[in-house]
């Protein structure tokens, strides 16, 4: 009796001990992060205070800052801005492009797809120089629309990925039945299959989404001035003056800014998670 | 019977590649001018002497690598790139490993230990490099409190874990294995799910306790899975400037460059576009090789 | 002693709800092959895991050698198990799928080798021993599976459905082999099936479930011939027992009971029969049609006969069953009672 229970108990132990370490790893700079949002700044920078307690009230004033004297709420926009379209110019480009090469090109289309996917893996430290010349050379630098121009080629090449697994699950037949019945190939692509698909379609929305926010170096490279910046540029970069760091405001947006991502991401994971395996998971 | 005869042929007119070349062309232009340009622009910069500002540009053969494989900080910035690089990949498979096998059974609050494991990722890298800056700040870093606390060091006399090189380089490996470990771990976890469940209880019939089941059985079993999860994980710690740039800029005294932030910082800020171009084509060879076995992993997939 | 026993077994899944198992008491006999037999969700399958100790009892006691098992782990319990898709390891070849019980076990590795060479001669499948299991086919699985589950000589052999994946062609093969397997091993073994020919054919005894409660215990003679209970009666035999209820019995006869009148001799109970459905089966003849006149009027019933002469469809014919193949059942409990006089013109 005492054996096989005791047994059990030792291993929840372990479970939890194991998973709550890496919980409290992983979690804790966002955690940190809401507290110092809330700390008054003489809490925060007397070194003999105990960080983790309250030893002031705590203030909305880093909010208050935030939102009123940086370009916080411009940057949150742009990134909105720049989001909003570049998930349409992925879908435009990406959805029939992943159609036609799960369906319609066989053995050399299933090539080009692998090909396709590899240029996800040549990498924005390796483009943007040649890229920010280009960007010069059309007159967008410091413009949000270079990074529009740009930003597809990292979520187009995934997106394609992404989408030809989803429509090679859906069956075949139902587009054959559809042309059967009268409809066109492409006629089924648009009454049938698009509509279908609309779980995977919105998959790839978020995903384009949560990329272009997570972006930097482009965005670094591309743009200069203080109210063009993206999120992940300008809270890093303009939230400080000089040499001083606004800490308290500077954790409070990135927690703002991260929060909601993380929240969209948590819901599709299992959709990203499978154009990451490339079927290697069945 | 005519009706049917041309039904078959307009499904046959359809199938023709024509639309298919129509539908995919649109994004295969686009990635051709937009990754592909630049990609050979970047090769014909690095032979070059570019600089931004200038108009005028000039052919100068291998004098861009000479200099280059020359010059110290980049050979500390290829060391830095491997180190972290595997480094990290090292600590994030083993420790995603076990948190796959802790997350795999159900419990009470899953979601929300998996909300929470997910943040290092999801958060933007830039955002998740600064709020560790703050916890590693010279002064105020939390850790340093905690130390002092439990009398480990003396007021004042804690390290600058970003001020003294050694130290710089771990706080780096550190950020990097900290963002890495939860794409890694959902990765395998979905691995994972893919066994069927009688596998493990089969082993547990044999006689095979609980880690030689995990050891000879399972992760063998997840073998393409751990390869599609190392083998991005290299690619994104690999390419990254991010958290060096918001961590450290390079320093202290160049000793974190890695090579995009040793490309970024002589091609961008030093507006040498010739030796930044020359910096990011060594990334080049190790991406082939990672690429190499990224086809045969999914090729390998197709097959079985 | 027996090799296997279980004491008002038991598993609730669901608090409130019936249970998956419901006090279960069985012994095996020694060197037996004993069948669970019954449909989906009847709880056999959740009876031999507990067995096989991947699911914990919620009350009852489980003695495999006369000792109580409830709390050793599956190691610890000498038993070996057969699943249903067979579970072989896919990256290990087949020599070392065989050798892994003794690898887990710490049998010193001098000896793997001669043991894993003797399951394999037993079950003949010593030139695949290089393979990996997906270089075989369905029947040499199966037979890897076995030689897995003998390497450790175990008390008691537990099979989930091994079987049931296979097609039809094959598995009469398949069946043919375990049958010679188990003769010559001899080893106490309970199989799980939802298929009634498989535990007819090869069970010594055979366990009815449904609903996670026994029906009945015994031979497949006692089970066929002497069901006791309707839903015994009906689960095994295809076509099903003709059942009518008549006043507080039923009344059951086997369609191969139920022939043309006058082909009987000896005491039998008339019926008139409207013929409604003829299948020719090639070995025999499937008649189906209903009842006509008394209590039974419009009653479908089937008949198997080796010839179906001269019946014609919507044809009224006289019809009759043995007296003493006639079964009867209480009505309210749908036990199985004696033989009772009842008439249903």
């Amino acid at each position: 009796m005492a054996k096989g229970s005791s047994r059990r108990i030792w291993g929840n132990v372990v479970h939890v001990l194991a998973l709550g370490t890496f919980t409290i790893l992983l979690a804790f700079p966002f955690y940190w992060m809401l507290i110092t949002s809330f700390k008054q700044n003489l809490d925060l920078y007397t070194m003999e205070n105990n960080p983790f307690l309250f030893n002031a009230r705590p203030t909305l004033e880093h909010l208050n800052f935030l939102f009123t004297e940086t370009r916080f709420v411009r940057w949150l926009g742009n990134t909105a801005f720049v989001g909003v379209i570049v998930v349409a110019i992925t879908l435009l480009l990406a959805v029939p492009a992943a159609y036609s090469l799960a369906r319609l090109s066989g053995r050399w289309g299933e090539r080009l797809g692998i090909g396709i996917f590899l240029t996800y893996l040549v990498p924005p430290t390796l483009l943007f120089i040649p890229l920010s010349r280009v960007v010069a050379y059309l007159g967008l630098q410091d413009s949000l629309w270079a990074l529009i121009l740009v930003y597809p080629t990292f979520t187009v090449p995934f997106s394609i990925w992404l989408l030809m697994g989803f429509f090679k699950s859906i069956p075949k037949e139902l587009e054959d039945a559809a042309m059967v019945d009268g409809l066109t190939r492409f006629g089924a692509f648009v009454k049938l299959v698009i509509p279908i698909s609309v779980s995977g379609i919105l998959t790839v929305v978020i995903f384009t989404f949560t990329l272009v926010t997570q972006e930097f170096v482009y965005a670094l490279t591309f743009i200069s001035s203080e109210s063009n910046q993206m999120i992940g540029t300008g809270i890093p970069i303009f939230l400080v003056r000089g040499d001083v760091y606004y800490w308290g405001a500077l954790m409070a947006a990135c927690l703002i800014a991260s929060l909601p991502i993380a929240f969209m991401y948590n819901l599709f994971l299992d959709r990203f998670i499978a154009g990451f395996t490339v079927g290697a998971v069945k | 019977m005519a009706v049917a005869r041309s039904k078959i042929k307009s499904i046959g007119a359809a199938q023709s590649p024509l639309l298919g070349a129509a539908m995919f062309s649109p994004a295969v232009l686009y990635i051709l001018l937009l990754v592909g340009g630049p990609f050979f622009l970047a090769i014909f910069y690095a032979f070059s002497d570019a600089r931004i500002g200038n108009t005028e540009m000039h052919f100068v053969g291998l004098e861009n690598f000479r200099s280059i494989l020359q010059s110290p900080s980049f050979r500390v910035a290829i060391r830095n790139s491997f180190i972290f690089t595997i480094c990290s990949q090292i600590v994030v498979i083993v420790g995603a490993n076990i948190l796959a096998i802790s997350l795999e059974k159900a419990f009470c609050g899953r979601g929300i230990i998996r909300f929470l494991i997910l943040l290092p990722w999801v958060a933007p890298i830039s955002l998740g490099a600064i709020g560790w800056k703050w916890i590693l700040d010279s002064i105020y870093s939390v850790i340093t409190w905690v130390l002092v606390a439990i009398h480990i060091y003396k007021p004042f006399s804690a390290p600058m874990w970003l001020g003294e090189p050694h130290l710089a380089i771990a706080s780096v490996l550190l950020v990097h294995s900290w963002r890495l470990m939860p794409f890694s771990t959902v990765i395998l976890l979905a691995g994972r799910t893919a066994i069927p469940k009688d596998i493990p209880e089969a082993a547990a019939v044999d006689g095979a306790g609980f880690w030689r089941t995990q050891l000879q059985i399972v992760i063998p079993m997840m073998r393409p899975i751990i390869s599609v999860a190392v083998l991005f994980g290299l690619i994104f710690t690999f390419t990254d400037m991010t958290v060096v740039y918001i961590l450290t800029a390079g320093g202290p005294f160049d000793s974190t460059q890695t090579l995009p932030s040793l490309a970024f910082a002589m091609g961008i800020q030093g507006s040498d576009l010739a030796a930044g171009a020359a910096i990011s084509l060594f990334l080049v060879p190790l991406l082939v090789i990672l690429a190499y076995f990224m086809l045969r992993v999914a090729h390998r997939a197709e097959v079985n | 002693m027996a090799v296997v026993e279980t004491r008002d077994l038991t598993k609730v899944f669901k608090e409130g709800q019936l249970g998956a198992v419901n006090n279960v008491n069985l012994e095996t006999r020694e060197g037996e092959f004993l069948v669970f037999l019954g449909p989906s969700g009847s709880g056999k399958t959740t009876l031999l895991r507990m067995i096989a100790g991947l699911e914990t009892p919620t009350s009852g006691e489980i003695l495999i050698g006369g000792q109580v098992v409830n709390d050793l782990s599956p190691r610890e319990r000498r038993i070996a198990m057969v699943f249903q898709s067979y579970a072989l390891y896919p990256h290990l070849s087949v020599y070392k799928n065989i050798a892994f019980p003794l690898k887990a076990q710490n049998v010193k590795k001098e000896l793997h080798k001669a043991k894993v060479e003797w399951a394999a001669s037993l079950l003949g499948i010593g030139a695949l021993l290089d393979r990996k299991p997906r270089e075989l086919s369905g029947g040499e699985r199966q037979r890897v599976a076995l030689a897995r589950a003998i390497v450790r000589e175990p008390a008691v052999f537990l099979l989930d459905e091994p079987l049931s994946n296979l097609d039809a062609k094959l598995r009469a093969s398949a069946r043919e082999e375990l049958e010679r397997f188990h003769r010559r091993v001899g080893t106490t073994t309970i199989y799980v099936t939802h298929d009634q020919v498989e535990a007819m054919a090869m069970g010594d005894r055979v366990m009815v479930l449904n609903k996670g409660v026994v029906r009945q215990l015994g031979t497949p003679t006692d089970v066929y011939d002497n069901p006791a209970d309707t839903f015994v009666a009906t689960f095994l035999g295809s076509p099903p027992m003709n059942l009518a209820e008549i006043g507080d019995v039923i009344v059951g006869f086997r369609p191969e009971h139920f022939r043309p009148a006058f082909t009987m001799t000896g005491d039998a109970a008339p019926f008139r029969l409207k013929v409604e459905n003829i299948e020719y089966l090639g070995s025999e003849w499937i008649v189906s049609g209903t009842l006509a006149g008394g209590k039974l009027d419009g009653k479908k019933v089937f008949s198997r006969l080796s010839s179906a002469q001269n019946l014609q469809l919507a044809g009224m014919y006289d019809f009759a069953v043995p007296q003493r193949e006639l079964k009867f059942f209480d009505r309210s409990t749908e036990k199985r009672v004696e033989p009772r006089a009842v008439s249903w013109q």
